[in-house]
């Protein structure tokens, strides 16, 4: 079982590495792109034995205690079997 | 008074601290590996700057899972003084110890300078002999400080105690 964890900066924080992506993009060429924002993806394998119910509230805890920072960033738990 | 530099891996200004430590201010002072767990021996707890666990993650975040972490908990509720330089300062506000969290500067420059700072708290140990500024414009006031802020999540000085929190506002950034 895999649990997926996407770590995002608030809404209300300022993203100046999306910012400077985005001006990187429209200078490529890209047009019609409004907004970028950066964020951190993290892929946990879990043992087969543990229960999706299990998996989720393990990867939410880990998720909240020490892959974000829950002043600044949001986060978002997928399990994936 | 004996003072204690805190080494992570990564850490690249511990020798600076300890530097000014036993040459310019003249105390006794001895390196403690983020692994060590007993302070109880020292007054007070310096965390110096650098790159603690390479700032993977983010920057102090892995750090304040060292064993020395808990240990420097319990050190600066008992009221003794803990001081977080540059980094130092990102590991106590991911660790809880400091208020807040840092983010990257607006305009992901380098920008390393003399700003002034207001003293904001002379209620402390480390700013009890400062005096308190009435507002911006009474330059007198202030203290010059070199504050570098960097690509990566800004940079100020701040120290903590028990209770204490001191802050320099910097003004006319």
């Amino acid at each position: 079982m895999k649990a997926k964890v996407y770590v995002t900066l608030k809404p209300s924080v300022l993203d100046p590495q999306g910012k400077a992506i985005k001006h990187s993009v429209e200078l490529l060429g890209f047009h019609g792109v409004n907004d970028i924002r950066q964020g951190k993806y993290f892929e946990i394998s879990l043992d087969s034995s543990v229960s999706e119910t299990n998996a989720r509230e393990e990867a939410t805890r880990l998720a909240h205690d020490v892959l974000s920072n829950p002043i600044i960033e949001d986060f978002r738990v997928e399990i994936e079997k | 008074m004996k003072f204690g530099v805190v080494v992570f891996p990564g850490s690249n200004c511990d020798h600076d601290a300890y530097h000014v430590i036993s040459k310019h201010v003249g105390q006794p002072v001895d390196f403690i590996w983020h692994r060590d767990i007993d302070l109880s021996t020292y007054d007070a707890v310096i965390i110096p700057g650098g790159f603690s666990y390479g700032d993977y993650l983010r920057a102090g975040a892995l750090a304040r899972f060292s064993p020395v972490m808990n240990s420097i908990r319990e050190f600066a509720a008992q009221g003794n003084l803990v001081l977080g330089i540059c980094n130092g300062f990102q590991i106590l506000c991911e660790a809880g110890l400091l208020p807040g969290a840092l983010i990257r500067n607006r305009d992901l420059h380098f920008i390393c300078d003399y700003v002034n700072v207001r003293v904001e708290n002379t209620d402390t140990p480390f700013t009890q002999e400062l005096k308190p500024a009435a507002c911006c414009a009474c330059r007198s006031r202030m203290l010059k400080a070199i504050m570098s802020v960097t690509t990566r999540p800004s940079k100020t000085w701040c120290a903590t105690s028990k209770s204490f929190f001191v802050t320099a506002t910097a003004a006319e950034m």
